[in-house]
């Protein structure tokens, strides 16, 4: 229901930014996917507050998956972008949250998402050494002993 | 003080005629020493690290065996209490401090996860699989998840019964 | 003279940063100039191995994630599911569950308030006599679920077993014990001046400041943001009791540690309604267990230490696809750089003490 009036509001404003809407999730476009979400951010709407980034392999894509929420209106949204594997970069939002900075460098350690304009984009969970991102759902390692099937 | 058999040690002493002298070999007496004055190392990673406060606070109270004081410089240790999962990241740093304990040194292995993994043994790509497999040699090994504070205290016990059977060294 | 700025491991292994925390500190003198924190020493690839459990076989590893508010772990990642397959508990697993929850939040703010008095020089006695009560408290939940730290106690669609007979008195006596002891904590700590004085203006965190770098909890009420998950989106029967949400003032450490020990007391009052409702009926989750869900969740509950949010993908098999797991130990660490920048090293370690992070969550 809220996912409705948001995607209506965003709609008005930019008039070609949303892939899909469902009741659960909207899906935007990469390339104006910034300014939607400064929009959300400083708007009607007040999501001032970045909750949790995080993403989803798909094998053929990476879905990245953005929860924002406001306090005044007390919503949830679940936004999607879908990357294609071969071109796995994405802008940061670093200059609109600083929430953002971290989460970020998650993502591109577990899946190998590149955020452009990121002040500091290492790994944060791993070890600098690694080259492979494990939460592909084709990692190979060794030493990954994976649990036997009964 | 006259000696007599209720003494706890009075196995290692020998009564002496005419009383205000004992015997003992320096063997018995050092080993004794060294298992009742265990100074552990501060090396808590994860949820076992709470059951080796809780073990050192009043209701179990380790300071009754001569461990209480827990000290976080490895060259003032004697045992190192491995309590919590050990990563790749971090299994650098295990071995620099075993390395820098001084002689005689022992190590406890405190929950599921340093004896071998724990429940992250399958399907887990960061989780060493138990402090032998980073190269250090374990002397007790407590089994639990967490174990309770008073298996901690049975293995330091164990512990302590395994110094005071060691022999000396020639040195 | 010549003068150097000097850079200094706070190293994984070190008596004050809470667990296996790396923070690399640049000093000039005893000013911290800046500081890079690094985490990742205790990454167990939780978030790989549900991929390859079923959910009734995750239960255990959400206990290991915040290892000293297990029940608060189970209790959000059991509503997560429960709303994406849409079954409803029985009323009584519902007040058992509160009960549980808010027993779980007192034992964790005595430890967090506790460590953080260690970390300013009183060493021993404030450690002690919280350990002394949350003594008491573990040993309810040992007579409750057999478990002192890891409690896995709770399950889809109820709790595993009935609490047994006469642990209702002894929650009531805790409940009268408690209150008296808290005076003590009063003396010791709250009106003492060399207390005060080490944490008083020290690391204020500024309203703005918290929410743009997603800081939830004590931590955010301490800063002046009156915004509780219990009162403002309520769940399981929150709504039905009576309880004051506390805010601070300033956002300094101070208030952090008054924020969590006023929280103690309003969950006392939660914990008394709770138990003078408790409904007849029978706990225990009897639904069955082959679940395959498909869609996706998203559902945050509110922790000792901020908002822990679960996002499930189901696929139709009996694994998850993807389960994410937004710890709120994480924010609250990013907020430590811009919070130390200026301060002594002694001061910093009192900010690292008040924020009370758990390495547990943060790496997952």
């Amino acid at each position: 229901m809220e996912t409705a009036i948001v995607s209506k509001s965003i709609q008005e404003r930019f008039p070609d930014a949303i892939v899909e809407t469902k009741p659960e999730w909207i899906c935007l476009k990469k390339e104006i996917f910034t300014p939607v979400l400064q929009f959300l951010k400083t708007g009607h709407l007040a999501f001032i507050n970045l909750h949790c980034i995080t993403a989803v392999d798909r094998q053929g894509s990476v879905e990245v998956v953005y929860h924002l929420y406001s306090f005044e209106h007390k919503w949830m949204l679940t936004i999607k972008v879908i990357l294609l594997d071969s071109d796995l970069t994405i802008d940061s939002l670093t200059s609109l949250w600083s929430a953002a900075n971290w989460l970020e460098r998650e993502v591109f350690d577990l899946f190998g998402v590149k955020f452009t304009g990121h002040p500091d984009l290492r790994r944060i969970l791993n070890p600098d050494t690694w080259s492979e991102h494990p939460l592909r759902k084709d990692f190979k390692r060794d030493g990954f002993i994976p649990r036997p099937v009964r | 003080m006259a000696v007599n058999e209720r003494i706890p040690g009075s196995e290692y002493l020998e009564k002496f005629p005419g009383g205000e002298v004992i015997l003992a070999k320096s063997q018995d007496v050092f080993n004794w020493a060294k298992g009742a004055s265990l100074w552990p190392l501060t090396f808590g990673l994860a949820c076992c690290a709470i059951e080796m406060m809780t073990t050192g606070a009043s209701h179990f109270d380790i300071d009754r065996f001569g461990s209480g004081v827990f000290r976080a410089s490895p060259r003032q240790c004697d045992v190192m209490i491995i309590a919590g999962t050990i990563c790749v990241k971090m299994q650098d740093s295990i071995k620099r401090l075993y390395d820098q304990m001084p002689e005689p040194k022992y190590v406890i292995a405190m929950g599921n996860c340093a004896i071998s993994g724990g429940i992250f043994y399958h399907d887990s790509y960061s989780v060493v699989k138990g402090a032998e497999a980073v190269g250090i040699p374990v002397d007790v090994y407590v089994a639990g998840c967490p174990p309770r504070p008073e298996n901690l205290l049975n293995g330091i016990i164990k512990l302590q019964e395994k110094i005071r059977s060691t022999k000396a060294r020639v040195t | 003279m010549d003068y150097e700025e000097l850079i200094i491991n706070m190293g994984p292994q070190h008596p004050s940063t809470h667990g296996v925390l790396y923070l690399e500190l640049k000093l000039d003198g005893e000013i911290v100039v800046d500081c890079r924190p690094n985490i990742g020493y205790l990454h167990r690839s939780i978030e790989k191995i549900a991929e390859n459990r079923t959910f009734v076989q995750f239960m255990p590893f959400t206990d290991r994630l915040d290892y000293l508010a297990s029940m608060n772990n189970n209790l959000g990642f059991c509503l997560t599911m429960e709303k994406l397959l849409q079954i409803e508990a029985p009323a009584r697993a519902q007040y058992l569950r509160v009960i549980m929850a808010e027993l779980n939040r007192v034992a964790s703010h005595l430890f967090a308030v506790s460590t953080f008095a260690q970390d300013l020089g009183a060493y021993a006695t404030p450690l002690f006599y919280a350990l002394r009560d949350r003594e008491k408290i573990v040993q309810i939940f040992d007579q409750i679920c057999g478990q002192r730290l890891t409690y896995n106690y709770m399950r889809i669609g109820g709790v595993s077993a009935d609490i047994p007979v006469g642990v209702d008195q002894l929650i009531r006596d805790f409940i009268i014990y408690e209150r008296q002891m808290m005076a003590e904590y009063d003396d010791l700590l709250t009106n003492n001046v060399i207390f005060r004085a080490r944490s008083k203006m020290i690391g204020v965190l500024s309203k703005e400041s918290a929410i743009d770098h997603g800081v939830t909890g004590p931590n955010l009420r301490a800063s002046g943001f009156k915004w509780d998950l219990r009162k403002d989106e309520p769940y399981l029967m929150y709504d039905q009791f009576d309880f004051n949400v506390p805010v601070g003032k300033n956002g300094d450490s101070w208030d952090r540690y008054n924020v969590r020990m006023l929280e103690i007391m309003e969950s006392l009052k939660i914990i008394e309604q709770a138990l003078n409702g408790l409904p007849e009926g029978d706990p225990v989750a009897k639904i069955n267990k082959a679940y395959r869900p498909t869609g996706e969740i998203y559902v945050r509950t509110e922790n000792p230490r901020g908002e822990l949010g679960f996002y499930v993908v189901g696929d139709g098999n009996p694994f998850p696809y993807r389960l994410k797991i937004r710890a709120p130990s994480f924010s609250n660490l990013s907020v430590l750089t811009s919070l130390i920048r200026g301060l002594n090293i002694s001061d910093a370690v009192c900010v690292l003490g008040s924020l009370d992070v758990v390495m547990g969550e943060i790496d997952r």
